[in-house]
């Protein structure tokens, strides 16, 4: 009789609690939902937007789907939008914005691995104070170097050009890929390098064939944030670039603020998704690697 | 014989502290060293000093009869086995092992053939394609020894290799590479805190404590002999009984007085000894010490002690009483009657003792 009555009232509470879960469960989803309408509003807009005339956007609503569809916008802001008095589009400035970044993404990458290296594994006089400088080289704001850097620019005679936007980005670099791959060193066992030394290779053999076949994931880490710093960099591009060899979020700004006239909404929409879709290719591309490599120092390899 | 390594008034230190001081070691070709003693030792500094990996403040290292003291560790003709493995993870098993030979330009078909030599020796080669990731830990140190072997060097160093494996484990390895040692008639310089590895392995044991070496000798040496309070306490298990006692001299022999629980004094008689300080610490190994009946020897004198604790270990039963003030363990038989409480006959053999200055900690030769 008591086990009976004990069972149902356990019933009683099981149901209660299923169905307070239900509704936790429920506003769980709701919630989320609304960050994600409030996340990708901005975008819907941009994308429909450049996807309507400049007649439709004039009559319609903002968040209205584009009757329509049209990809003219989108062939004007690559090829022919003006940008000041050129009216070449984003498509040259696109081009400069890759020869910028990829080769800084390469150097930095690269020296932030040997700088990681030899500070993780090859322990030496002032090897913290030097790690602890380039710490503070990661949180310098960058609008207290232009001039200094300016000046540095002038006088290795690189001003204006492409290998000084890429001489800054990389300097600026190799604080944050110097961290990033001295944090994921610090976790080899030294008795690696140990290793090694007694099987006979030296410092860069041990470098080229044991510590970068182990980096994949902190590469990967570090390219992701080093081409979106420096594709998605304004003030270094604004500052030290001339015509001809400015970077596309330079030419973006002039395209939207250059035009007379009417405002082509659509062709500065589409404008700005082109300048913003690289760095979404690499995250997509490369994202689960990133979080992958964010998190590998914390588990044991 | 040969004289395969030779260190000679080494010093080292880190900063201002000394790690290593005064440490002169001999060992001739065929010889297996084990360096041993408790963490903080510096017998693992001691290790990388002669692999090379630190660099020594003073003194010379002698590898083969060349002084290696400033060279590169690639080029001492030496092999290291590690406490982690460091296996390359990247790396297949195969690679792993002819790493070495690659960096130091070795053909293609010596690699081959010398890969496969080591595989068969250490049974790994069906793992050969496989990263070190996919091993256990005894394949894995496997794979570290076929790394050190591959190079066929004139000295190798084990630096606490089995450390990491389980109980079953080690003891299986122990054998094993005491079984590559008298295969290959190679010279070893091992590391380790455990004193039972040291006692099964070496030829020649070198016991450290605090930057000092304690004794060098044969594991039977170290065993019945030991220099100083410490290694005697170190080396053993269970450890050897030292009991403060003080002596009187009598006509033509010493009588050694140890205090019992109740005040009173038990005595022994020690007849060949010729000069005994007034205060004494007596090393007795439990083993030395049984229970009367079993052992009726002429030389073996005994004591009556009440029983503290009994512990059964299977082969051996160890029976714990005081004596000066100490628990002291003796090793009866499996099937001893004895009982908690009970007063019992030790047997004593003096003759396979140890006598210690209290004060120095030094043996009393």
């Amino acid at each position: 009789m008591i086990n009976n009555f004990n069972y149902k009232y356990k019933q009683l509470l099981v149901n209660n609690r299923n169905y307070t879960n239900l509704i936790l469960r429920f506003f769980l989803y709701f919630l989320l939902t609304i960050f994600v309408v409030f996340y990708l509003l901005p975008l819907f807009v941009m994308i429909t937007t450049s996807l309507k005339s400049l007649e439709e956007i004039r009559t319609g609503s903002l968040v209205a789907l584009p009757r329509n569809i049209t990809f003219e916008a989108w062939g004007t802001a690559w090829s022919s939008a003006c940008a000041g008095i050129q009216c070449k589009g984003l498509k040259p400035y696109f081009w400069n914005s890759i020869f910028i970044a990829i080769p800084a993404v390469f150097i930095s990458t690269l020296i932030g691995a040997l700088n990681g290296y030899v500070i993780a594994q090859w322990k030496f006089k002032g090897a913290n104070i030097i790690f602890a400088l380039m710490l503070f080289g990661c949180f310098i704001p960058f609008q207290v170097v232009l001039l200094p850097m300016a000046r540095v620019l002038g006088l290795l005679e690189l001003a204006g050009s492409i290998a000084g936007l890429v001489f800054v980005h990389v300097i600026y670099g190799i604080g944050f890929t110097t961290l990033f791959f001295r944090n994921y060193y610090v976790n080899i066992p030294h008795e690696l390098v140990k290793a090694a030394k007694m099987d006979g290779a030296n410092f860069f053999r041990i470098f080229w064939s044991i510590f970068i076949p182990l980096s994949l994931p902190i590469i990967v880490v570090t390219i992701i944030w080093q081409f979106t710093q420096i594709w998605n960099d304004f003030l270094f591009g604004v500052s030290f670039s001339e015509a001809g060899t400015q970077p596309i979020t330079v030419a973006l700004n002039n395209i939207v603020n250059s035009t007379t006239g009417v405002k082509e909404y659509n062709v500065d929409m589409a404008a700005a998704i082109i300048a913003a879709m690289p760095t979404l290719i690499v995250y997509v591309l490369a994202g689960k690697y990133f979080i992958r490599g964010l998190t590998a120092g914390s588990v044991k390899g | 014989m040969s004289s395969i390594l030779k260190i000679k008034d080494l010093n080292k230190k880190f900063g201002m502290i000394s790690v290593l001081n005064n440490i002169n070691i001999d060992i001739e070709k065929g010889d297996f060293l084990v360096l041993v003693g408790p963490s903080g030792c510096g017998k693992s500094t001691l290790l990388n000093c002669i692999a090379g990996l630190e660099n020594i403040n003073s003194g010379d290292i002698f590898i083969n009869n060349k002084n290696m003291s400033d060279v590169a560790p690639k080029d001492r003709d030496i092999a290291m086995v590690f406490q982690s493995y460091a296996l390359y993870p990247t790396m297949t098993v195969e690679k792993n092992i002819t790493f070495g030979m690659k960096v130091r330009g070795i053909d293609d078909n010596t690699q081959k053939v010398k890969l496969h030599e080591v595989a068969k020796q250490l049974q790994i080669e069906n793992l050969l394609k496989r990263k070190p990731s996919q091993l256990s830990g005894g394949q894995r140190q496997r794979v570290a020894m076929g790394r050190a072997l591959v190079r066929n060097p004139k000295l190798f160093l084990f630096d606490e290799p089995l450390s990491n494996l389980d109980a079953k484990l080690r003891v299986e390895m122990r054998t094993e590479i005491k079984r590559l040692h008298y295969d290959l008639g190679a010279s070893m310089v091992y590391v380790t805190h455990d004193q039972i590895e040291a006692m099964t392995l070496a030829t020649k044991i070198v016991v450290m404590k605090d930057g000092f070496i304690q004794q060098i000798g044969t594991p039977a040496d170290i065993y019945n002999h030991p220099e100083n309070i410490f290694v005697a306490d170190f080396m053993g298990s269970p450890a050897m009984n030292l009991i403060n006692a003080t002596t009187v001299k009598e006509k033509g022999y010493f009588k050694i007085n140890i205090q019992k629980p109740d005040g009173s004094l038990a005595s022994l008689l020690e007849k060949n000894k010729k000069e005994l300080p007034k205060n004494i610490i007596i090393g007795i190994r439990p083993e030395n010490i049984t229970e009367k009946s079993l052992k009726n020897n002429q030389k073996v004198q005994s004591i009556a002690s009440i029983v503290d604790i009994i512990e059964p270990a299977g082969s051996d039963t160890y029976v714990v009483t005081k004596l000066g003030n100490k628990e002291v363990t003796a090793r009866f038989h499996s099937e001893t009657k004895v009982k908690i409480g009970s007063l019992v006959d030790f047997s004593i053999d003096l003759t396979k003792s140890s006598y210690f200055d209290p004060i120095s900690g030094q043996r009393i030769k």
